[in-house]
């Protein structure tokens, strides 16, 4: 079943050069599967994560010839459509939950802001709060709820963000980078975390991520962008076969533990993989 | 990390809250102390000789060198100090030579003129300049942006006595919807009593209410001339705090939780930029109480500015120095006021 019809999204925006775009015919559909997406920096991959929310910050201006969700039109979306779907039918986690979270109210207050488009009070609100961060091995969530962000360590926030994020179960969900600034050892905690609630409540996960080992350890399909352009889409399990110079490129970049490989060879990039 | 934290709150709670008041108190009695030796320094370096606004310049070489004596300007520089800060802190600020009174009683009397007028104004430019800011942010480079940019340019740069006078001449002369200058008419001046030196509240206090309208339709011009050039700071800096909080990435997690967006703004970028904004504020109306000069003038409003002004005319050190030195204490003290709200709104700063 197809969750998610994206069909050549493109991303502009206006420069003293003319328009410049930063994705380019990107195509994709998504099921209730983990789809990765890989990239460099200025790839274009969070740009994707964005439109598909409809968060393209102004100038920028995103279109595309389909651009569906369960069923709907998002291109002919109204404001007030895109609020009933965002938070409710989908979301994203964002990368530094030192930026993220609104730094002047508390954990509980943001979370409750989420929750009310599903509780049915006040009262109700709190609970499904309180509940959610236990979901996410919060242990004393009275004290988070309490807490404003800047009180909690990276993980803490990060794992206050995804609750914020699933208490509406959505049925999408977008992490764009959600571990990058988190210690490596905390990352795996958050991604177990996220793991368990994706695969436990079925839904639909784009992972934005740079990090090409865990993207494909974590996801079912990847898809490598470069330049704005999607260059290759393959399982994640087929990983090795990739076709694409770029990714073979990406692969040979990445240092092994049981191998000396000296010098660790560069990236090649080719102009003509951007055309 | 926040263990620790609540854990010592627990245990060191009120050490550490007295600690932090005897640091304020003492950042504060020194920066006081600054400002003293400021004054006394100004006053000896001024070009007015005290003995001569005593003795009148006709005086005998020998009445001269007693007053010159009685005024302990004999003794070394730190003593005269020494003296100058006892009398200061005994609540004595010597006496004018223009009115004859001690400066203490001067400064009662036209300061609550200035204190009133000053209230007013910034309630209006903070009511009126916060949305507006808000405004231009939320429509940036939109033609409300535009209107609300030249309306805070003209506030800024056009003469405040001209306004004053357009003011009077429009509204007062033509369309008889406000009094004229002065704080209240003559009929009514006598029928309240005294007791804070605002007409407003002292008129309310004591139920006349048609004293209360009568001064409210006096102060509401000259409150809302300076209100308005208030209002200019106030909703320029509101706009840039607004647009540099819109742009950040809890912005965007809100818009992804579907919040309102009225919401996004009036709660979470507000509340974020409301935090600097206290101190624009707050110096707004530090400034104001200053008095201002002008507007007193145009509005004949007998408060600290024309007292001032009035004063250094006439070479009234003692006044001039005496009014310098409760202005000093206003800055000090709404600077101190600024940083404990700043404590309240934002949570990051509370810690420190």
């Amino acid at each position: 079943m197809t969750l998610l019809a994206v069909d050549n999204l493109t991303v502009t925006y206006p420069s003293r050069q003319g328009p410049q775009s930063v994705v380019r015919n990107v195509s994709f559909t998504l099921g209730r599967e983990r789809l990765g997406i890989v990239g460099e920096s200025g790839s274009g991959k969070s740009q994707t994560g964005r439109a598909i929310l409809g968060l393209t910050p102004l100038p920028g201006r995103a279109t595309a010839d389909r651009l569906e969700f369960d069923g709907i039109d998002l291109r002919a979306a109204s404001p007030r459509d895109w609020r009933a779907l965002r938070g409710a039918r989908m979301s994203m986690v964002m990368q530094d939950p030192k930026f993220s979270l609104n730094p002047v109210m508390t954990i509980g207050r943001q979370l409750a802001e989420a929750a009310r488009r599903v509780a049915s009070g006040r009262a109700d609100a709190r609970d499904r709060a309180v509940a959610m961060l236990e979901a996410v091995q919060i242990r004393d969530p009275a004290r988070v709820m309490a807490a404003y962000p800047h009180e909690l360590s990276g993980g803490m926030g990060q794992r206050a963000m995804i609750a914020m994020m699933l208490i509406t179960e959505p049925d999408l969900l977008i992490a764009d980078e959600p571990t990058s600034a988190l210690d490596v050892t905390v990352q795996i905690e958050v991604l177990r975390i996220l793991d368990d609630l994706v695969t436990q409540r079925g839904m639909g996960l784009i992972f934005i991520s740079h990090d090409l080992r865990l993207v494909s350890s974590f996801c079912d399909r990847v898809l490598v962008m470069y330049a704005g352009r999607v260059v290759e889409e393959l399982r994640a399990a087929d990983l090795a076969q990739a076709q694409h110079p770029y990714t073979r490129g990406l692969m040979g970049c990445l240092p092994r533990i049981d191998a000396d490989q000296r010098p660790l060879p560069t990236l090649q990039r080719d102009e003509a993989w951007a055309r | 990390m926040t263990d620790t934290a609540s854990g010592e709150g627990r245990h060191g709670a009120l050490p550490a809250l007295l600690w932090k008041i005897i640091k304020i108190f003492a950042s504060v009695a020194l920066t006081f102390l600054g400002l003293l030796l400021v004054t006394f320094l100004i006053g000896r370096v001024v070009p007015v000789d005290p003995v001569l606004a005593v003795v009148g310049d006709r005086a005998s070489q020998s009445v001269y060198d007693r007053v010159f004596i009685e005024l302990g300007l004999d003794k070394p520089l730190y003593e005269q100090f020494w003296i100058y800060l006892q009398k200061i802190l005994s609540g004595d600020l010597g006496t004018s030579f223009l009115t004859k009174k001690p400066i203490v009683e001067d400064i009662a009397r036209v300061f609550p003129a200035t204190l009133e007028l000053a209230t007013v104004a910034i309630i209006i430019g903070t009511a009126f300049g916060i949305p507006l800011g808000v405004l231009a942010a939320v429509r940036q480079g939109k033609l409300s942006d535009q209107i609300v940019r030249v309306v805070g340019l003209i506030g800024y740069s056009a003469p405040i006595f001209w306004l004053g006078l357009l003011g009077l001449l429009i509204f007062y002369a033509r369309l008889h919807w406000v009094a004229g200058p002065g704080r209240i008419d003559i009929s009514y001046e006598y029928a309240i009593t005294p007791r804070t030196g605002l007409m407003l509240w002292d008129s309310a206090m004591q139920g006349q209410w048609d004293a209360f309208r009568n001064a409210l339709s006096h102060i509401i011009l000259p409150a809302a001339l300076l209100g308005y050039y208030s209002l200019a700071y106030i909703s320029r800096m509101t706009r840039s705090f607004m647009l540099a909080e819109l742009a950040q990435e809890y912005i965007i997690t809100a818009r992804v939780k579907g919040v309102a967006e009225w919401r996004i703004i009036w709660v979470h970028a507000l509340r974020n930029a409301a935090v600097p904004l206290v101190t624009v504020i707050a110096l707004s109306y530090a400034g104001l109480l200053e008095g201002s000069v002008l507007t007193e003038t145009v509005f004949a409003w007998p408060g600290l500015g024309q007292y001032l002004t009035n004063s250094l005319q006439n070479a009234d050190m003692n006044a001039v120095l005496g009014g310098t030195l409760v202005i000093g204490a206003i800055f000090v003290g709404l600077n101190l006021l600024s940083d404990l709200l700043y404590t309240l709104l934002d949570p990051r700063v509370r810690r420190r």
